[in-house]
């Protein structure tokens, strides 16, 4: 028992992305309406992002910025004590990318509903059928 | 001028397609010439950097001078280079065929429509030529986007197929790039020729093999392999046509070359073959794949709608060539996916000349049309022939290597499902042709003119020419197929095949 709390506890960071992915997947599988399928995709994007910064983060390191500059030959500039920028970096276009999705699912969203007037999918699927 | 041409593929189209926003607000004419010049230069480039790595090996393109592992890198080899030219060439073709048919369904978002067709080409090239794991998944992203709203501009129902795309897309993507982040946990690289390096130290890492189980499943739910392909058959369907011919022949085509990447280049092919059986399942599933869709498509009355789930049959085919892995499975699932990028352009070119003339392809839109429109049911058949793999066509050389790597590696079902499934693909295309020939109602011959007078309604010459030349270009690389082989495709096939 001791042993599985070590073990939750050392990776929480990756437990916290796997249950916001879960959450994220269980609103785009169950849930009905559009716009909470959408939040859903969202979330599990947002799972991702939070996974890619958490593997960048070090316990004690600081900012990747050095601060004697240029006059840094003597010093011998320690890679653990700086955090890993470049997983942040990477981020910085996901979150474009999440962004962007996003805008495409609502635009999408709002043209369904100008069809069909309604946003359930079961409904939807109705309207089709009747079509 | 020329070291720069990678760079060149894909900036060009890219800021080309903000111009066509742009000048689409003062002139919507001036789009489509705008568009063809963009396309243009990257026909020339990928022509260029094709000659230059067939004659000089592969090239190495950092951008801004950043050296790989750091920087994002090019990577052009004869994979990549014949991908390009594939990719470039068909585009271009296609958007010639789509200029009468945009101009009809989509009057009053011309501008629009070719400002997000160039995008689409950029992210399909950019996904080709980078050498980087990340830059593949922007790019991949870019092209999936523009695709989602370009499907979205079809008839009623497209919309809801494109949200369905666009959630299982999007889905496919996050994963890859989850896959990606454990495989940049565990070596600290996104370059796809020092992934290759470092990570046979650690194939044994559960890391790693999370992280290959993860792109292998975003890539398959981006390839519309089987069980995953839920999302194709309505949104190719009610897409426009012009986007369905670009779409189809394209996006699933060039994941079909990403996951070539990953399982021979960024991993060695003996860590999905020995240490964990990846190409295995693949080859399995991609045999459900061949059979289901087929089945599918049979059942189809809509021509579009057979000619999508074909698509889901025809992954099939290249899934098995990549699962086969030896020598002849993965030269005849790289020659399939050139056939298919040319023949698919090619039906569904066909396909969307009877929707700009009758303005559906229904099995009854579909009548007499080899009197009606001769020209483009020749492109038709040549397209259907080489689908089923009768001789000259390309589609025969492919198939013809596929069943040698089966008969290879003693997989005598694979040999089976295949030769079958050629059976499938004669029946359903066979009956468009029967339906398309055969006179309704039928001849009459007690009158003395006993075959009724059927006008010729041929679609417009700009929708021919492409059609013609796709369907020469099915002929001639079937003819020429062994060259294709001995100067590009056997560069492919990894050490010790």
């Amino acid at each position: 028992m001791n042993d599985l709390v070590a073990v939750l506890i050392s990776k929480y960071n990756y437990w916290v992305y796997i249950i916001l992915m879960m959450i994220g997947f269980y609103a785009i599988i169950t849930k009905k309406n559009l716009v909470k399928k959408i939040i859903g995709m969202n979330i599990v994007q947002t799972a991702i992002i939070l996974f890619y910064i958490s593997i960048g983060a070090k316990k004690g390191a600081t900012l990747p910025i050095i601060s004697h500059g240029h006059d840094a030959v003597g010093h011998a500039v320690h890679a653990s004590d700086y955090i890993n920028p470049l997983p942040h970096v990477l981020m910085l276009t996901a979150i474009v990318v999440a962004v962007a999705t996003l805008g495409v699912a609502l635009a999408l969203a709002i043209k369904i509903y100008r069809q069909y007037n309604t946003l359930e999918e079961d409904e939807i699927h109705t309207r089709i059928r009747e079509q | 001028m020329i070291q720069q041409l990678p760079a060149i593929i894909v900036v060009f189209p890219l800021v080309m397609s903000f111009f066509v926003v742009v000048t689409g607000l003062w002139s919507k004419r001036i789009c489509f010439p705008l568009v063809v010049t963009a396309i243009s230069v990257c026909v020339l480039s990928a022509g260029i950097i094709l000659s230059s790595v067939i004659n000089q090996g592969p090239i190495h393109y950092w951008l801004g001078g950043w050296q790989p592992p750091w920087g994002i890198e090019y990577f052009v080899d004869h994979l990549n280079a014949f991908m390009l030219v594939a990719v470039s060439l068909l585009s271009l073709l296609v958007a010639v065929h789509s200029k009468r048919s945009v101009e009809q369904e989509l009057p009053e978002k011309r501008s629009q429509f070719w400002s997000l067709f160039l995008l689409l080409i950029t992210g399909l090239l950019g996904i080709t030529i980078t050498g980087d794991m990340f830059n593949l998944f922007v790019l991949l992203e870019v092209a999936s986007l523009s695709g989602y709203a370009l499907i979205a501009m079809g008839q009623k129902k497209a919309v809801f197929a494109s949200f369905r795309y666009l959630v299982m897309g999007t889905i496919g993507a996050s994963w890859y790039l989850l896959g990606v982040g454990y495989l940049y946990i565990i070596t600290g690289s996104l370059n796809i020729a020092n992934l290759s390096e470092l990570l046979p130290h650690m194939y044994q890492s559960k890391t790693v093999l999370v992280g290959f189980a993860f792109i292998l499943v975003g890539i398959g739910i981006k390839m519309a392999l089987f069980p995953l392909h839920a999302w194709l058959p309505d949104a190719y369907t009610y897409a426009p046509s012009a986007v369905s011919t670009t779409v189809a022949p394209l996006m699933t085509k060039v994941m079909a070359y990403v996951l070539i990447r990953v399982i021979f280049s960024v991993f060695k092919p003996y860590f999905s073959i020995e240490e964990i059986p990846a190409t295995t399942i693949l080859a399995w599933m991609a045999a459900v794949a061949i059979v289901v869709g087929s089945i599918y498509a049979i059942a189809q009355t809509n021509l579009k709608k057979m000619l999508s789930y074909s698509v889901v049959a025809q992954i099939g085919y290249i899934a098995l060539g990549i699962g086969l892995a030896n020598r002849f499975g993965l030269t005849g699932a790289v020659l399939h996916i050139f056939n298919e990028i040319i023949t698919k352009g090619c039906v569904f070119a066909v396909a969307g000349a009877v929707v700009y003339k009758k303005s559906a392809c229904n099995t009854r839109e579909l009548e007499n049309l080899y009197r009606k429109m001769p020209f483009t049911m020749l492109a038709f058949t040549v397209g259907a022939f080489s689908m089923i793999g009768i001789p000259p066509t390309l589609g025969f050389f492919s198939k013809l290597y596929l069943i040698l790597g089966s008969i290879d590696a003693k997989q005598w079902v694979f040999v089976g499902i295949l030769l079958f499934s050629s059976i499938l693909n004669g029946v359903y295309f066979f009956r468009i042709i029967q339906i398309a020939s055969f006179e309704t109602p039928m001849p009459d011959y007690s009158r003395g003119t006993p075959y009724e007078k059927v006008p010729m309604d041929e679609a417009p010459l700009s929708m021919i020419i492409p059609m013609q030349i796709m369907a020469a270009g099915i002929l001639i690389a079937g003819i020429f197929s062994a060259d294709i082989v001995s100067t590009v495709i056997q560069y492919v096939i990894p050490e010790g095949f």
